[in-house]
């Protein structure tokens, strides 16, 4: 039970860690252009009422321009976004329930708020899904450490981002190896509160140890308790046509209804 | 040149239960010499290097590196002299890439960026990883994490190597690249290993410790053929100089 | 439970990321200020051990489901309330990013919700409750009401925002009944956990555990924990009351079993309205059942202003929507293509 799992999210931490090193115009730019940008596109869309569903789908375009632009593999984000919709579904579930009254009717039958709020939702986790995925996918989490850094975020928490980052994948596998170990032995019982108490006790233990290697070596290597961070990336004219580019569509499509006058031009097209 | 002597006179430790981790220990290594430190485990080979470099403090004895004895404002200095890598290099490898990880010494030492750089370059190259520079540490294989350690304790310019089970851990290719690699430098170079051949291979010179306590100090042939002296200290032949497992005939 | 980005609104998501942002300040420069370097390398491996250990799953007894560790009194008791909160939000931080668990708007509510309450609130509890050198059911006792605590206020945290954000049509009244029981039963099993890793520890390795209270005036600590609660309570709560009167009235009558009782009309409500419109960031909510800040009892949004109607319900939007979708990704297609084009041409 537990094993999968852990190896599971090891696989897609992994998956969307590698797709940040590959070269393109999209990953070049200054990560901070990117953060804010994603910022920007997630108050925007979180930003329409609850019963939005047309004006949202537009907003589909800056995940799926950015992820072409990058040459993501869209396979795989599809996959990766596609694992919010349970949830999303999950946490819509009570307002058909809750918000029966008539707001729309399709031919005879008339759709109630709570369905049309429904779907509203899903389409919000999913444009929040894809944001925050194809943020990581451009631009890597270390370089989105430096970006919230020089945006304001204290430098204890950036150091510890990037300590937690480096061995998340180390403890991943420490943990791998126990449950895998206890999986063997345990002849297919469950783990009870007590053994995973002692299991998670025994991880802790060989990780307050690492913490005191590690200590070691950086005291080797002349640590001091300060971090320098090395090199700086420009914040040049591209970034600034790439914030006031995106931030001006999305406010555009806020704003307007892009999506009711195309619609209204292409039914008015129509014989 | 002095300022590569390592010297322990009478250095011994004592932790705060009791246990006596090294009990007098005195040696002398010149600058160039490269020494084996070997002995059963827990006989204080890990407790003894970290004397060389001021993590820990003797009871009593000193450590000097050069002629200069290690007190708290000779530290940093020290540390710049005496480049110690660990045996677990995912202990030692802690920024998220490998570039990071190697510029964190040179950094340290207040370096300007573009000396940083080139320090960088220098000893990644040297090590010949300079290929996965900007690669996190996890997506390393155990020989390239091996390397990229001993890059990043060369960026500092160190004229004293000191390594802790340099081939634990790795494959045949990695431990004989590694083993290349090691044979080429021309620092002072203090190994703690196992792996009694590669002792042979690179070390003219071993120290034995028993419990704490130095049994003996001399060239490494000589010690590799004192069987009783071995078995005492808990140790055996290295395989190249044991009896060919076909015919039964000893080759050295 | 963590909060999602689908229901949130930007007013509310702005003031958990005001709170959590004031406590991260406060919590790196009081860790700036102690010596101990050792902290660095342990906060980070820490962080990384409580993301390994929320992979792992036990089965809770009498249930049949499985449940993790959240690790926010755990770590504040390895770590004290300040470093505890920051590795807790990294932990959240990686998350968001890496698993899309909540999104990034909610992380402000994320890392205040789960960081907030065990550090400042619960371990505080915990202490006290724990005293000096405690037996195993001393432990098991402290741990368990300090973890109630901690994620019963998580968890009404969690509604508060929900309900203030008016995209979830779940009302307050259910909301609350739904997520406090669970939330009861979740602390006792997280109290439960905590304790058995801690009395593992105090039997293996006691020097692990600090023995004195954490450094720093507590009196701090508390203020700055009530001036956040305020914050948060005080902006939420203001939008709550002011878009949902009949949505206060339905619970309150759920709860109380009484009739319900007289709203004041035009006084407090259009007060409130005003107070809202000037402080929302984008007044621009479509809402079927707002009173309108005048009094007047809410028409259904479907008469007044052309924008509003047109909002999700029209079916020329819907086709125009799916429209720019299809044109989008055929223009993303394209561009990808062109992309990989030049990419193998140079």
């Amino acid at each position: 039970m537990s094993g999968p799992s852990v190896f599971a999210a090891l696989v897609e931490f992994r998956q969307l860690d590698l797709l940040a090193t590959q070269p393109s115009a999209i990953h070049r730019l200054d990560a901070r252009a990117k953060v804010i940008v994603t910022l920007a596109f997630i108050i925007c869309v979180m930003s329409f009422g609850r019963y939005a569903v047309a004006p949202l789908l537009p907003f589909f375009a800056f995940p799926v321009l950015v992820a072409g632009w990058a040459r993501l593999p869209s396979r795989l984000l599809l996959r990766k976004i596609a694992m919010v919709i349970p949830v999303a579904l999950l946490i819509a579930l009570p307002n058909p329930f809750f918000d029966r009254e008539t707001l729309l009717r399709v031919g005879g039958i008339g759709i109630s708020g709570g369905w049309i709020s429904l779907v509203s939702i899903l389409l919000r986790a999913l444009l929040a899904a894809a944001a925050a995925i194809v943020l990581v996918a451009v631009t890597g989490f270390p370089a989105i450490c430096g970006a919230l850094e020089r945006l304001g975020m204290p430098r204890t928490l950036a150091v510890q981002l990037l300590f937690l980052y480096r061995y998340l994948a180390v403890l991943g596998e420490e943990a791998l190896r126990m449950t895998t170990a206890r999986e063997l032995r345990g002849g297919g019982r469950p783990l009870s509160i007590r053994l995973y108490g002692v299991l998670i006790g025994r991880l802790l233990m060989r990780t307050w140890d690492r913490a005191e290697r590690i200590y070691l070596a950086m005291c080797a290597r002349g640590f001091v308790g300060d971090f320098n961070s090395g090199q700086r990336s420009v914040f040049g004219l591209r970034e600034g046509v790439y914030v006031v580019g995106w931030c001006g569509f999305f406010l555009l499509l806020r704003t307007q209804d892009v999506a009711y006058r195309v619609g209204q031009a292409f039914l008015g097209l129509l014989p | 040149m002095s300022h590569h002597l390592v010297e322990a006179r009478g250095l011994t430790h004592v932790y705060e239960d009791g246990t006596v981790a090294l009990d007098d220990v005195s040696f002398r290594i010149t600058h160039g010499e490269s020494v084996a430190i070997i002995g059963a485990n827990g006989a204080g080979k890990s407790t003894l290097l970290l004397h060389l470099n001021g993590h820990l403090h003797p009871t009593r004895g000193d450590v000097r590196i050069g002629e200069t004895p290690l007190t708290k404002q000779t530290l940093p200095a020290i540390r710049r002299t005496v480049g110690l890598v660990f045996q677990d290099p995912d202990d030692q490898l802690f920024m998220p890439t490998v570039y990071d990880d190697v510029a964190f010494g040179p950094r340290n030492q207040g370096l300007p960026e573009e000396e940083v750089g080139k320090r960088v370059q220098e000893a990644l190259e040297r090590v010949g990883v300079w290929a996965v520079r900007s690669k996190p540490p996890y997506r390393l294989s155990g020989g390239e994490k091996k390397r990229v350690a001993i890059a990043g304790v060369l960026a500092m310019a160190p004229d004293i190597l000191v390594m802790d089970e340099p081939t634990s851990g790795l494959d045949p290719h990695g431990r004989r690249q590694l083993i290349g690699l090691l044979a080429a430098f021309s620092h002072t170079r203090i190994f703690t290993s196992h792996d009694l051949d590669m002792v042979l291979e690179l070390c003219p010179r071993t120290i034995v410790l028993l419990a704490g306590a130095v049994m003996a100090d001399g060239p490494t042939r000589e010690i590799f053929t004192d069987d009783e002296l071995l078995s005492r200290c808990m140790l055996e032949r290295p395989l190249a100089m044991q009896a060919c497992p076909a015919c039964g005939k000893r080759k050295l | 439970m963590h909060m999602a980005d689908a229901l949130l609104s930007p007013a509310v998501g702005g003031v958990m990321w005001g709170a959590t942002a004031v406590t991260v300040a406060y919590c790196a420069r009081r860790l700036q200020s102690d010596p101990d370097e050792r902290r660095v390398p342990l906060m980070g491996v820490l962080g990384a051990f409580l993301f390994a250990a929320q992979m792992i799953n036990f089965s809770i007894p009498g249930t049949g489901s499985s449940g993790h560790l959240g690790g926010g009194l755990l770590l504040a008791i390895l770590l004290g309330p300040h470093a505890s909160f920051l590795v807790m939000a990294s932990v959240l931080i990686v998350q968001a990013l890496f698993f899309a668990d909540g999104g990034l708007l909610a992380l402000g509510c994320n890392i205040f919700n789960l960081g907030f309450f065990p550090a400042f609130i619960g371990y505080p509890i915990y202490r006290r409750l724990a005293g000096v050198d405690p037996s195993p059911a001393r432990i098991a006792v402290a741990a368990i009401v300090a973890a109630i605590l901690s994620l019963q206020l998580g968890a009404f945290a969690v509604v508060l925002e929900t309900v203030a954000s008016g995209i979830s049509a779940l009302p307050f009244g259910t909301f609350v009944l739904f997520m406090l029981p669970i939330h009861l039963a979740i602390g006792i099993v997280e109290g439960l956990v905590t304790a058995a890793v801690v009395s593992f520890v105090r039997t293996t390795r006691p020097e692990v555990l600090p023995t004195t209270a954490p450094s720093g005036s507590p009196v701090m600590g508390v203020a700055l924990m009530f001036f956040a609660i305020a914050l948060a309570l005080g902006g939420v709560g203001a939008w709550y009351a002011s878009r949902n009167p009949d949505g206060l009235e339905w619970s309150v009558a759920k709860v109380t079993g009484g009739s319900e009782p007289d709203l004041p009309q035009s006084g407090i409500h259009a007060t409130l309205g005003r107070i809202q419109k000037r402080i929302a960031l984008l007044p621009d909510y479509n809402f079927r059942r707002t009173e309108g800040s005048d009094g007047k009892a809410g028409e259904a949004g479907r008469a007044d202003g052309a924008g509003q109607d047109r909002l999700g319900t029209s079916i020329a939007g819907v086709v125009g929507g799916v429209i720019t979708l299809i044109v989008a990704v055929v223009i993303g297609m394209a561009v990808g293509r062109r992309a990989r084009r030049a990419g193998r041409a140079s």
